[in-house]
């Protein structure tokens, strides 16, 4: 062995590449075979069963009312999520905060809403017209005091209106959902919060802002990127609960109006396939959202993109300004 | 404006009302920070048991001590980050996190509190940059947010600030495309952007590779001949021996000696403080 001399600047070498023969796999042949034999099967199971009756399936599954339900369905959807994330933000907020007594009371909210089951909370919802026939504002205990000063049947009210205008499906649905959402949310935005380096709160106190100021210019911006994936999952499950709004009862709504058609032409079945092909389409578009956010939002922290930034770390170092985004 | 701000008016010196209603009125100039017995404890360990320091106006006091000797901790109550037991410290003849009024303590509130701390600069071990906005955002972000300052002037007096520690070409980069020593010196500007007239530094070259500690080292020699207050806890025995004009060796929750760098450094008396030195040296 010689001893290469360190004196000399090191030249690189050729070498040759190596040429070995790959591992193989057997497995995956098998695996394959069987797959594609019960593919064979579904697809045969599909072609030749006449109960899918496919014909029919494709004639009703765009009809007005389909469509009005599909309105329906993406409308609950968006405005569920959009007050379930800003209630969530408030109860998570709520929950981290040093008043004992907001910290007491998300918790309680959050403990609620997440142990009652959805389609039970929107039965619930959809039947408080039998605690509050009339929703009145008014003076507490009016009555009671009336009769201290001698008034029979004293009803100071500023105004009411009765419960079944108020109950009326669609926004008892959405508000059902977004409570129930805003539980979950809650939780997602404190484990956001809570993945923030304490240095952060801690460098923005030092500053003199203000456990606002720290919150919504520090803490929540870097939570972000804890938060908007599982947001996206959160909102995949919300266009799947919107079929729960049975319940309450939405009739505005995609699932309802497929079985509807179903159960009046005694074809239940092939709209219920519908249903699913609907279900599969409208997910698929949220899951390619989801993947562009989370790119978006995961920015600088993958492996990768951390490899990266060492190397525009390094280039920074030796006077290199390296291109600004 | 809080009540703290308004008493300071202009020129610190000539404000002798100030200093009546100062419990504990001084002779002469008011120190810039005073500990008087200050005590901290983390549950059962006790952190600080008794600590007595006096910062005068526009000196470097440089803080040494073996780690869990309660450096940190001294330097973070100073600005309220941690709530102290017992003791009082002042700072500009303020009583630190209350308020006296009489023989009665009040806990001041948050919003008070902020508005001590907005003359209080600090430094932290690790950077503690806002990743998600880039180094002059980062400048700027309390002098906009917390003072109320217009975007143009903070952004003209960011970019001075970021030319003062040698980073004004690198004010549109985030923290992560920058080396912990240009971190470490966005950190040092975005404190002096709220015009401290105190500044605490926290073991600010502990986190740093070794060729990268001299920039800001440099930064902060630059910033004590400029006249600021300093309290610098560090391992730099050679900053503290140059910048220094007080050194304190603190060991187990106690200052055990303190006095001028060179003579401290050169004639340890305390056994505890030659037996450190001789490790760190």
């Amino acid at each position: 062995m010689t001893i290469p001399d360190t004196s000399a600047t090191p030249v690189p070498r050729d070498a040759e590449p190596i040429k070995a023969i790959p591992v193989r796999h057997p497995g995956r042949w098998v695996a394959i075979v069987v797959i594609a034999v019960l593919a064979a099967m579904f697809v045969h199971l599909l072609v030749t069963n006449s109960a899918f009756q496919w014909k029919f399936m494709f004639q009703n599954m765009f009809t007005p009312p389909v469509m009005r339900g599909l309105l329906g369905t993406v409308s609950i959807t968006i405005l569920a999520m959009i007050i379930g994330v800003v209630l969530g933000i408030v109860v998570a907020v709520a929950r981290l905060s040093n008043n004992p007594i907001l910290r007491g009371t998300s918790w309680a909210y959050t403990w609620f809403f997440r142990a009652v089951p959805r389609y039970v909370l929107l039965i619930v919802m959809g039947n408080l017209g039998i605690l509050w026939p009339r929703l009145e504002i008014g003076v507490p205990f009016d009555t009671y005091l009336g009769k201290l000063f001698g008034l029979q049947d004293a009803h100071w009210r500023l105004f009411g209106i009765t419960t079944r205008e108020l109950l009326v499906g669609f926004w008892v649905g959405v508000l059902g959902l977004a409570l129930s959402e805003a539980a979950y949310m809650a939780e997602i935005v404190r484990a956001g919060m809570l993945s923030v380096d304490p240095g952060q709160d801690e460098a923005a106190t030092a500053l003199g802002m203000s456990r606002a100021q720290a919150l919504r210019r520090v803490v929540l911006p870097q939570a972000m990127r804890v938060i908007i994936p599982p947001t996206g999952n959160e909102t995949i499950a919300m266009l799947k609960d919107t079929s729960l709004l049975i319940a309450v009862p939405v009739t505005a709504e995609l699932f309802f109006q497929l079985s509807a058609i179903g159960n009046r032409t005694f074809q239940v079945f092939p709209m219920l396939v519908a249903a699913i092909l609907w279900y599969l389409f409208l997910v698929s578009i949220l899951l390619v959202g989801q993947y562009f956010l989370e790119k978006r939002f995961s920015r600088g922290y993958g492996r990768a993109a951390k490899a990266k930034m060492k190397l525009e770390g390094l280039a920074a170092e030796h006077g290199a300004n390296p291109e600004l985004p | 404006m809080s009540d703290q701000a308004r008493h300071r008016a202009p020129d610190d010196d000539a404000q002798p009302v100030v200093r009546a209603a100062d419990p504990h009125p001084a002779a002469g100039a008011e120190p810039m920070v005073r500990a008087e017995n200050v005590h901290k404890a983390f549950g059962h360990v006790k952190v600080l048991r008794g600590i007595d320091v006096t910062v005068p106006r526009g000196n470097v006091c440089v803080v040494l001590g073996p780690s869990g000797s309660g450096k940190s901790t001294f330097l973070r109550c100073i600005n309220h980050l941690e709530k102290i037991d017992a003791g009082r410290i002042w700072v500009d003849g303020n009583l630190v996190g209350y308020q006296q009024k009489g023989d009665k303590l009040y806990e001041l509130h948050d919003k008070a509190v902020a508005a001590q701390r907005r003359e209080i600069g600090m430094v932290f071990q690790r950077f503690n940059l806002f990743p998600h906005m880039c180094a002059l955002e980062n400048v700027i972000e309390a002098p906009t947010m917390v003072k109320g300052h217009g975007r143009a002037d903070a952004r003209r007096r960011g970019m001075e600030l970021l030319d003062r520690v040698g980073l004004a070409d690198k004010a549109l980069n985030y923290p992560s495309q920058l080396s912990g020593g240009q971190q470490q010196r966005v950190a040092i500007a975005r404190a002096l952007a709220m015009d401290p007239k105190l500044m605490l530094f926290d073991e600010p070259t502990s986190a740093l590779d070794p060729e990268l500690v001299g920039d800001v080292l440099d930064a902060m020699k630059d910033l004590a001949r400029s006249g600021m207050t300093m309290v610098v806890v560090t391992h730099e025995i050679g900053f503290a021996r140059e910048v220094g004009d007080q050194l304190i060796f603190m060991d187990d929750g106690v200052v055990v000696e303190s006095g001028a760098p060179r003579e401290v450094l050169a004639n340890p008396r305390h056994p505890r403080t030659r037996d450190f030195l001789s490790k760190v040296l």
